[in-house]
This record gives structure tokens, sequence and C-alpha cells, in this order.
């Protein structure tokens, strides 16, 4: 099953398809396809909240700036997971066609992109913004290539719980960017998107059946089995109903936040409620539809609430708070 | 012999365009950084090889 995370990993590589050299036909988008663009738009804008919806003023292109380190922060530990993972990735379907696997990009070069990539984004946030938003860019690169894809994605199944702490950081970050430290208000940002991976993730590999049993990665699914993913999907989505409505009662919410977090929470509730009193028959029926579905919805859920706090953030600027809001912490 | 017209070395001339335009906006990006901060200037203090005290006048 879970392969040594010290195993040599070349020579395997290269039986699946892949190597450490690459065969030179790598095309500009395989270089983009390394920095996981998907991964890194979610990094962006969720960064570009934090930064915006902390307090005081940003010049704008400090603001740009910070926002491409960020980015380029996210592109090194895309390329720093696809260099480790290829041996994984070359054995899932949904993953056989990144660079790495697929030959068309060598193992060594992903790694030195993603290290001149991580030293030159941490670097450059240090020197346009500040230290602090410099070390946490340099933890959440280290915790997401080091502690989650070479330590805990192959050895146990809370591997996603632990490691969606990396994808929690960048508005944390954006915040620190903006006002130099670190308040409440983003680490319930922090806790929004900690909270949620778990359900985004496992949501996905009930539906990618079979794809993390091949390849060795000790998934919930695989270990604990679906009926019990199922559950835990139900348990974290009650678990991120207060973590999510507390924003509104701090310096970054507000009425508009409240009525978003309410909207999106009753239908994660309601996706996730149907997730757990189905089984892997009624999924097979329908093709894991509810699944897909609910996957489809954490994408929205993740967005509207950031997209809440941008809203509450233009408000703000705007002069158009309402009097008497509380702030409960 | 690969002729110059080869899709290899198109490629790698597609390749080398786009780093160049990176690098570019990479070097546009701190030299805007850099007149941002200059302008906000507020910890930058020139030097004329003249002493100069710290202590705020009374």
């Amino acid at each position: 099953m879970s392969r040594s995370t010290f195993e040599p990993r070349g020579a395997l590589l290269a039986e699946l398809g892949g190597g450490a050299i690459g065969t030179g036909d790598a095309e500009l988008r395989d270089y983009f396809a390394l920095l996981k663009p998907r991964v890194m738009s979610l990094v962006i804008f969720t960064a570009a909240v934090g930064m915006l919806a902390a307090p005081g003023a940003l010049h704008p292109v400090i603001a740009l700036a910070s926002i491409l380190c960020i980015a380029a922060g996210a592109g090194a530990s895309g390329a720093l997971n696809m260099w480790y993972d290829a041996d994984i990735d070359a054995r899932m379907r949904r993953t056989a066609g990144r660079p790495v696997p697929a030959g068309r990009i060598g193992a060594q070069e992903a790694l030195s992109l993603g290290v001149g990539l991580s030293l030159l984004s941490v670097l450059s946030l240090f020197v346009f913004a500040n230290p602090i938003s410099a070390a946490l860019l340099a933890f959440t690169i280290f915790f997401y290539a080091v502690i989650y894809t070479i330590w805990l994605k192959r050895l146990t199944p809370q591997n996603i719980v632990i490691g969606g702490a990396a994808g929690a950081f960048p508005p944390v970050i954006g915040w620190a960017v903006a006002t130099g430290g670190i308040t409440l208000e983003p680490l319930l940002m922090f806790g929004l998107i900690f909270l949620w991976t778990p359900p985004h993730f496992w949501a996905l590999a009930l539906f990618t059946k079979g794809d993390y049993a091949n390849a060795g990665v000790p998934m919930m699914t695989v270990t604990a089995g679906r009926d019990r993913t199922r559950a835990l999907v139900l348990f974290y989505a009650i678990a991120l109903l207060p973590v999510a409505l507390a924003p509104t009662f701090t310096g970054a919410g507000g009425p508009v936040y409240l009525l978003a977090a309410l909207w999106l929470n009753a239908r994660f509730l309601r996706g996730a409620w149907r997730l757990a009193k189905r089984d892997d028959r009624a999924a097979e029926a329908d093709r894991h539809l509810a699944e897909r579905q609910f996957f489809r919805l954490s994408l929205i859920y993740l967005f509207g609430h950031f997209l809440a706090l941008l809203a509450e953030a233009g408000l703000r600027l705007g002069g158009l708070t309402l009097p008497g809001w509380p702030h409960l912490f | 012999m690969l002729s110059r017209n080869h899709e290899l070395h198109r490629r790698r001339s597609g390749r080398n365009g786009a780093l160049g335009v990176i690098l570019g906006a990479l070097v546009l990006l701190i030299f805007a950084v850099t007149v941002v901060k200059l302008a906000g200037g507020g910890e930058i203090r020139g030097f004329d090889h003249t002493y100069e005290s710290l202590v705020p006048a009374e």
C-alpha cells in the first residue's frame, strides 16, 4: 500500500513514463501547468481579499507586487509537489497527463524551478512588503512541499486535514502585507479554508473512485472506507458553520457577509447531508452526481465567502457601513 | 542537422520570447516598486558628510 517516503523514485518514475531529464518537448503551457494555475488562482484571490479586507491603505503597486510574490510562492509549491509526487501522479488518471509524469518536463527541472521560484518569491516579498509576510510565505511553501507532500501525504489519512493549512495561509499573508501583523480576522479566514479543505477533497476522492487506492495514497476513502468519509464530510460541514459565521461580527464582516454566509452554509450543509445519507450503490446508479455537485458547490462556497468579504471591504471604502453593527470579536 | 524551421526551433523560440517578456515585466515591477518606495521616502536620509544631531531641538 503506502511506500516509504525515502524510496528511490527515479527508476520507478522512468518505468511509468517520466524521468529526471525530460524530453525537451516542453512548451510554455507545460511550465505554466507545473505551477498548478487553478490552485494559484484561488491563492491569488484569497490573498487579495485578505489584503483588501485589512484596515489601512496599501499602495496599489506594492499590493500588486506582493500578490505576484504570493502567486509565485504558490507556483513554487506546485512545482515542488509535482516533482516529488510524479510517481503518484503517473498512476492516477486525473494527474497522469501532468508535465512530469508525461515526460515533457524532467523531475530535476521541476525541482529547480520550484526551489528557484521559492527563493525569488520569499526574498522579493521581504523587500516589497515586510518580514512577517515573507516569513509566512516561506513557512507556507515549506509546509506544503515538506510537511504535506513529502511527509504526510503518503503516511496518514489525515494528510488532507493537516495539509489543508498550507492552502489556508494566503489570506493571512495578504493581511500581513497590508498591516504588518496578524489579528483575529485573518485567523478566521485561515480557519474557514482549513476546515473547508477536507470535505472538498473527500468529495473529489468519492467520485475519482480507485485513483488514490491505485497510487497507494492513504486517502480517507481508502483507509476508513467510503461510508465513513461521507459521515466525515457532514461533520466538517457542521464544524465549518461557526467559523464561517464568526467573521460577520469582526471588522472584516457585516450584513452582506452574514446573508452570504447563511445562504452558502445552508446549501453546503444540505449537500453534505445528501452525501452522508446515501451509499455507494446509490452513487454508482447516478454516476456520483451528488458527489460531483457537492464538489462544485464547495468551490462556490469558498469563493462566495471571500467575495462577500471583498464586498464588505468595498462598502467600508465607500463609507456604506451599517451604524451600530456589532463587532463582538 | 535540424533545419531552422524545425518544430523544435519554433518551440524554443516561443519559450525564449515568453521568458524575455517575463524578465522584462520583472524589471518593470522592481522599478515601479523602487519608485513607490523612494517617493514615500520617510526613512531615507541623504548623507552630506556633516554632523547632524538626532536629538530633537527644544
